[in-house]
Formats: structure tokens, sequence, C-alpha cells
């Protein structure tokens, strides 16, 4: 039988402020590249026109950048997309001079005419594969849309989890998955992701998931601070990350399974979706046991509950074994070893 | 035993209610009869489910009520309207599942899977707009009023680019003109038009212009109509323009001695009927002339105010203007017209009757209507994306199996036929409500395979722990489910929570990621639980003296 970090028994708290300093040396020059260039945003949310064409042979972005500048389309991204004869053209709204408003439907068309000119007629000397065209009206209500989802989504489960376990438990959940979505963000920015409404889902999904991963381990949390009395916080803690790291290593190598075979096979729409799902399990993964549970302990130092041991100490007690040893009747780990069929 | 037989039996009924939404059932569609090229009713049996455009390829398209030129009072009502007119149009059309829907309170959300031909079907959409006549600007008051425009101009510091190369087409145009002697009448304004461009050159906007084969229309050379277009928009130009004259562009694009053309028109600002008086038109060809032409029928009121009009303005000529575009060439009224007429296309394909046609009929929109967002996707991506999406999802599950009965022997076994239960009863679940399946659906079906096995890990892990306190086999599983239990209750309600805020806020593609992620959580919570549990049971109920267990 095949275990896992069986009966783990890491101070992980204890790298807490090594785990600050690594998250804080990605999450602050990414961060402030966003802040300064901002994302690479799809066209859903700038407004503008998208067209993805196919070429029977490789004709190269630079062929595809003359055919436009002889019909005077300017300001347009042209990149190859998946295949090596496959290309996206991207002409956003407000890019200086790109696209004037209203016209998003007329630029399909003139692409469609230059390329005509320049590569021949249509269904064989190129295909147009998608075109897509959004008004800078649906663009606007799209971003005021996402971010009022990620708002709703941090209310609901804020409120959620103060119901099920206490605010302190909820607070520090939702902190963590702050960090996560600045991480994403700086994960995005670093490789320069296009930022699409489906991206905009995988990055929900992501706080889903991330709250999800923390959730576990302060259930855990929950029952050994029912359990354990006479343990302090840290030591709780630390604990509960060993006993669900079987668990966490599980989960999130099938999940991470899926979403890399996502990144490699489903092709180049779903790619970013796919690679922020799979820094996502990561990010949130980390957060659970380097943000979630050291910031629960301050947390419950700052503003001490019912059953406050954070407030105690702050280091480990040594006085009691962190894992209960397992009581075996047969001895040993003889009823492990005996398991396997 | 009892417990376990009534477990089964849930099991049983779920399952053969998931197989009976998933069993291909008769669908009605609207397709085109190969022999007679009308639309009619088919029955056809089919999975059903419903696959998303970007995976069976289409037309999406998403309008709204142009507020631009005056705000509409009531675009709620003028939506629906709309909403009717376009629905019977794509009926029409040919697609044999179309989407027409109005979301919110003033938009349309129009949907065509499958469509071949986005070009053409986007142009029939987008012509559904705004149909209205207008008499074309008979006395030649903007052409009159040209020179104070081009001195305007001048002052403003606007000189006309390539004059002499301009002028000489003016005369290659005029040549041609006279040579085709459409009326006396005209070819002398036609000269008067060259006097006056002669006497004032060079002209910015009017060496731009030159005079088409009717009053009131002008030929723009075709590299040349964005210059036109912003010397137009000036507001120095526009008060310029005399009241009572507004110009449209025309469709058309014409070729004269190599060079193409788009033709402008004046014409009163006024319509002298809208579409909305129209009531039916269809497209014939005369059989005595071999020429396309299109018949129409006015409402008994509009053929009153329609018979008025022509009355006044026989042999003028009238622009058809759709979306405020000229639609073709303005045809010249003959006689007073009353109720019915007719409208003559010449040697124009039927086909071109027959859009025309299409337009006028259902042409009764109330307001004029904007694409505010469109996404084609070509049949051949959506292939692609099935194919790769399918590829990676399989591969993403095989993943999942691999690990999860080489990490947990028989337990994983278990786990994994329960997946299999859980694909099922997901797929059921996007059929039986009727929701679509997209790309995004596809990637979060494949994420939630992942996310679905989370909760038989934690159980397991549980299990493993409590046999390593030294339970007993039974109570070791006993306790495993029990224990495990608020854990994935409070991490599925929490996805759950954002999954569905996701679909509150988020549109299309994001909405069909979160319905395929709730119904996944949904249906993992039965099968990882529920199911899991059931074949535990049994398995313990076989062998009860078991000391060991394979998790």
């Amino acid at each position: 039988m095949i275990r896992l970090f069986a009966n783990a028994n890491y101070d992980f708290i204890k790298w807490r402020r090594w785990a600050y300093a690594i998250t804080a040396a990605v999450i602050i020059p990414g961060f402030s590249l966003f802040l300064i260039r901002g994302l690479n945003y799809s066209i859903e949310f700038t407004g503008g026109t998208l067209i993805q064409v196919q070429t029977p042979e490789p004709v190269g972005p630079e062929r595809i950048r003359g055919a436009l500048d002889a019909a005077g389309i300017r300001d347009a991204e042209i990149q190859q997309f998946g295949a090596a004869n496959e290309y996206v053209v991207r002409a956003r709204i407000g890019r200086a001079g790109a696209v004037v408003e209203g016209l998003t439907e007329t630029t399909a068309a003139a692409v469609d005419s230059a390329l005509a000119r320049a590569l021949g007629p249509a269904p064989e000397h190129y295909k147009i594969l998608r075109t897509e065209a959004v008004g800078p009206k649906v663009g606007r209500e799209l971003q005021s849309k996402a971010f009022l989802a990620i708002l709703l989504s941090f209310l609901v489960t804020l409120a959620y989890l103060a119901i099920r376990f206490e605010w302190r438990f909820g607070l520090a959940a939702v902190l963590a998955t702050g960090h996560d979505i600045l991480s994403t963000i700086a994960f995005i920015r670093y490789l320069d992701l296009e930022v699409s409404l489906v991206v905009v889902g995988a990055v929900l999904t992501m706080v889903g998931y991330s709250l999800n991963d923390t959730i576990i381990i302060f259930d855990r949390v929950r029952e050994n601070l029912r359990k354990f009395r006479r343990q302090n916080l840290y030591e709780i803690l630390n604990l509960s990350i060993n006993e669900t790291l079987p668990r966490s290593v599980l989960t999130h190598g099938t999940t991470m399974a899926t979403t890399i075979a996502l990144v490699l096979l489903a092709g180049e729409v779903l790619r970013p979706f796919a690679l922020v799902m799979t820094f996502a399990i990561f990010t949130g993964t980390f957060s659970s046991i380097y943000i979630a549970a050291p910031l629960l302990m301050y947390i419950e130092k700052r503003w001490p509950g019912e059953d406050a041991r954070g407030a105690r100490a702050l280091r480990p007690t040594g006085s009691v074994p962190l894992n209960p040893p397992p009581a075996a009747p047969e001895g040993g780990s003889g009823v492990r070893s005996k398991a396997a069929v | 035993m009892r417990t376990i037989r009534t477990r089964l039996l849930t099991i049983g009924a779920l399952l053969v209610l998931a197989v009976w939404q998933l069993i291909p059932t008769n669908v009605t569609q609207r397709v085109r009869d190969p022999v007679t090229g009308r639309m009619k009713d088919t029955t056809i049996r089919r999975v059903p489910i419903n696959l998303g455009l970007d995976l069976q390829g289409g037309i999406h398209l998403a309008l709204e009520v142009d507020q631009s030129k005056g705000s509409v009072p009531d675009c709620a009502d003028a939506i629906q309207r709309a909403e009717k007119v376009v629905r019977t149009r794509i009926d029409e059309f040919g697609t044999s599942e179309p989407v027409v829907q109005i979301q919110g309170r003033c938009r349309l959300i129009v949907e065509l899977a499958g469509e071949k031909d986005p070009a053409r079907a986007k142009s029939i959409i987008q012509r559904t707009a705004f149909l209205e006549f207008r008499i074309t600007d008979m006395k030649n008051l903007f052409r009159d009023a040209l020179p104070e425009i081009d001195k305007a101009l001048r002052r403003a510091g606007v000189t006309a680019p390539g004059q002499g190369a301009a002028a000489t087409s003016v005369t290659q145009l005029f040549g041609s003109d006279t040579g085709k002697a459409k009326g006396k009448a005209k070819v002398q304004k036609g000269k008067a038009a060259k006097d006056t461009t002669d006497q004032n050159a060079p002209g910015a906007l009017s060496s731009l212009l030159f005079q088409g084969q009717i009053p009131g229309e002008y030929l723009v050379p075709e590299e040349q109509v964005p210059v036109a277009e912003s010397l137009l928009a000036r507001p120095d130009v526009q008060r310029l323009i005399p009241r009572g004259i507004e110009l449209r562009w025309g469709t058309e694009v014409l070729s004269r001695a190599g060079r193409s053309y788009r033709s402008l028109y004046a014409g009163e600002d006024r319509p002298i009927i809208t579409g909305e008086y129209l009531q039916d038109a269809k497209a014939t060809r005369d059989p005595l002339t071999n020429q396309s032409v299109v018949n129409f029928v006015l409402s008994r009121r509009g053929g009153r105010i329609f018979e008025r009009e022509t009355g006044r303005h026989v042999n003028d000529y009238m622009a058809i203007i759709l979306d405020g575009r000229v639609q073709g060439q303005p045809p010249v009224i003959k006689s007073q017209i009353g109720q019915r007429g007719q409208i003559e296309l010449g040697a124009k394909p039927l086909q071109d009757a027959q859009d025309l046609a299409l337009v006028l009929k259902a042409g009764a929109l109330p307001a004029p209507l904007t694409i505010i967002e469109e996404r084609t996707i070509g049949p051949s991506l959506g292939q692609d994306s099935i194919k790769d999406g399918i590829r990676a999802g399989i591969v993403g599950v095989a993943l999942v199996v691999l690990i999860m009965v080489g990490y947990y022997r028989l337990s994983g076994v278990l786990a994994v036929a329960a997946l299999a239960l859980y694909v099922v009863f997901t797929l059921a679940g996007l059929a039986g409500f009727g929701f679509t399946l997209t790309l995004p659906g596809l990637a979060g079906l494949a994420l939630s395979v992942g996310i679905a096995v989370d909760a038989n890990v934690l159980i397991f892990e549980r299990i493993r722990e409590e046999l390593q306190h030294g339970k007993l086999v039974r109570t070791a599983v006993d306790e495993g489910f029990k224990h495990a239990m608020s854990a994935i209750v409070d991490s599925n309600v929490s996805t759950a929570l954002t999954a569905f805020i996701l679909y509150l806020v988020g549109t299309g593609p994001v909405q069909g990621f979160a319905i395929t992620l709730i119904i996944g959580i949904a249906a993992s919570m039965v099968t990882a639980i529920f199911v899991v549990r059931t074949f535990y049971m049994i398995w313990l109920d076989r062998r009860p003296d078991m000391a060991t267990l394979s998790v």
C-alpha cells in the first residue's frame, strides 16, 4: 500500500516568515507591473474585434501584418494562435487610434477584404475560423460584472464561514483567498496571459477552490481544538495541516493532473484558463497552509475568542507530542500492513 | 440488508432517471426542404444535450435598440416587437434551431447554431433594423450647397487631395453617363454640376463627389470614402447641408472605368413611409422580361399614406433605406401607388430580390437595432474544440483513475465506479434542465472530475486514520464517513456558492461553466458519499468478518 506523508510531523508554521518573503517576492513585482501596465484584457472587456484566420500553409504573421498595413488597418495585434497556420488579429477599442467606437463590425469586414486582396480569395487561400466584435458598452458592463462577482463571492463566503465556523476563521480564509487573487493576478501578468471572461471564470473558480482547501484544514483545526484541550493553537494548526497533508497531496495531485491535461491538450482557446487553474491549485494549497493558518493565529492573538489558545503562545511548548501516537491494539503498524489486500 | 436494498433501489432509480434523460429523443427542428427550398418542421432523434455555439459553430449576436439618435421611450416594448420580427425572419432564413431571446430589458440575443454562412446571416439580421422610403434630393439642393461647403472648408484650411487626377475622372465618369443616355434633363444637370466644380476648383468636398445617374446620387471613389465621411461629419459642413436634406451611404460598390465607387445619396430627411406599414413582400422573377421583382403589400392605412405621397412624387426617385443605408439604386416612382407595389431589380439575381423581400416583409421594426456584440465560430473550430476538449477530458480522467486505483486499491475502484455514475448524472443534469454544454463547460466538467474525487479522498484518508487508531474495519468505515462529512459539506457548499454567483453575474460561456460546476458538485455529493457508502455496505455485508480493508 502506498502512503504519502502518513504521520507527517512537519513544523509548517515555523516557516511562515520564509513563506511570506517568497510570496511577497512573487506578488509585489507582479502586482506593481499590473498597476503600471494593466492586464492584457481580451476584446470582451475592452471592446473591439478579434478575427481568427487559418491559411493552408503557414504564411507568417508578417505577411498578415503587411496585408493589413496595405489596407490601412494599423494598430491591430497579430499573433500566431496554436497551430503554425492559424493567426489571430485583434483590434481593441481604446488603444490609441485603433478602432473608432461603433465601427467594430466594419473592422471585421475590412480585415476580410484586406486578406482577400493580399492572400487570394477566401475559402482556398485563407479561412476565417472565428470573429468576435464587442461594443464598448458590453465591455464596460462585463468589467463591472466581473468585479461585482468577486466581491459578492467574498461576502457570501464570509457570511457562510461566519455561520459554520466563527468570524475569525472566515476572516482568515477570505484574507488567504485575497492573497490568492493577488498572486494569480501577478501570475497572469508574468505570463502576459489574455484575460478573457473564461479566465475571470477561472479566477472565481479558484476563489471557490482555495476556500475549499482552507476549509478542509480549518475543519480539522475546529475538530482538534475540541479534541486536544491542552495544546496551543500553534501546535493545533501544525497538527491539522499534517493530518490533512495526505488528502491535500492526493486531491491536488488528481486535480492538477486534469488541469495539466487541459493545458497540454485542450487547445489554444482554453489554455489561459487551464494555466490559471493549474496555478490556482498551487497557490490555493500554499495559502491554506502558509497564509490562512498563520493568519488565524494572529487574528486569535489580536482578538482572542473563547477558545483562543493562539493568545497563549505562538511558540510550540514542546511538552506534548504533536501527533498522538497510533493506538495499535495488534501492535505497531499491524493494521496498516495487513490492510492491503 | 433492508437499508442496502433501499439504497440500491434509490441508486437504480437515479440511474434510470439519468439514462432516461440521455436517451435520444425526438426533437422538432425546422429544416430546409431540399426540393421546395422552404422551411418545414421535421423530427429527428438525438441525445438531448444542447451544444453551445463554440462547440458546434455558429453566430451569436447581441442587439440593442439604437438610442444614439434620440432616446426610445419604451425600449422594452420596442425590443419585444423586434424579437418577434427577428424570430420570423430567422425562421425563414433557414437555421434549424435559432435562439432569439430578450436579455435583460432591452437587449436581444440571436444565436444561429451551425450556421455555415455567417456573413449572409449577419447581413440579413443587421438589415432587420429600420426600413423607410425617402424621396431623393430632386431639386439638387445639396449640390447647389456644395460651393458654399467647399468655401467653408477652404476657410478651415482643408484642400482637395489630388485635384488634377480627380478632374479627369469627372470627365470619364460623365462620358459613360451620357453614353447611357438616361434622360436629357439629367445629363444637363450633370453638366451643371461639372461647371460648378470647375469654377470653384479645388473644392475639398466636391472633388470627391461625382454626379450619379439620378438626382441626389453621388459616387465617391472607394478609397476616398473615409475622407468624405470625415469631411461630412464636420460640424461646419453639417451646418451648411440644406435644411430638409440628409445624406445616406448606399450599400453597393459600383465599378466604373476600373475604379470602384460607393454611392452617396442626398435625400429628404423625412420618410414618405416607414416599414411598420409593410405587410408582405415576395420576390419573383417576371416570366416575360426575366427580371427579378419584389411585390409588396402595405396595410390599409399605409396604402392611403403611400397613395397620397406617391401621387405627389410621380417621376421622383425613392430610396429604400434600411438601417440608414440605401439599398440598391433608388427606383423611380412610375405612377401613383396604393396598397400594392412592385420594385423592379432588373437583371440582378433572384437571391438579391429574395433578400430584399425578406427585409421588406418583416421590416416593420419600430426602432433601429445595433449590434453590440458579435461572435462567429466556424464549424471546423467547433469540431476541433470538441475533439481537443474530449481528448483532454479523457486523459485527465484516465490520470485520476490511475491515481485513485493505484493509491487506494479496491476502495479506489469503488470511487472510480462512483465517478462513472457521476459523469452520467452530470450529463443527465445538463440535459434534464435544458442547459447548454459549452467549451468552458467541458473544461468545468473535466475539472469537476478532479474535484469530485476530493470527497472520496477525504473519506478514504479518514478511514485510514481510523484504522491506524486501531478501530475495527466496520467502525472505521462508519467513523470515516461521519467525520469527513462536515469538511465535505462545508467545502462543497462554499464552492457551490461561488459558482452560483458566477452564474448570476456571468453571461454566456461563464454561465455554462458555472452550471456544469454546480451540477457537478451536486452529483459528486451524491456519488462520493451515498453511492460509495452503499458499495462499502455491500462489501462489508458480504464479508462481515473482514479484518483488513483495501484502502
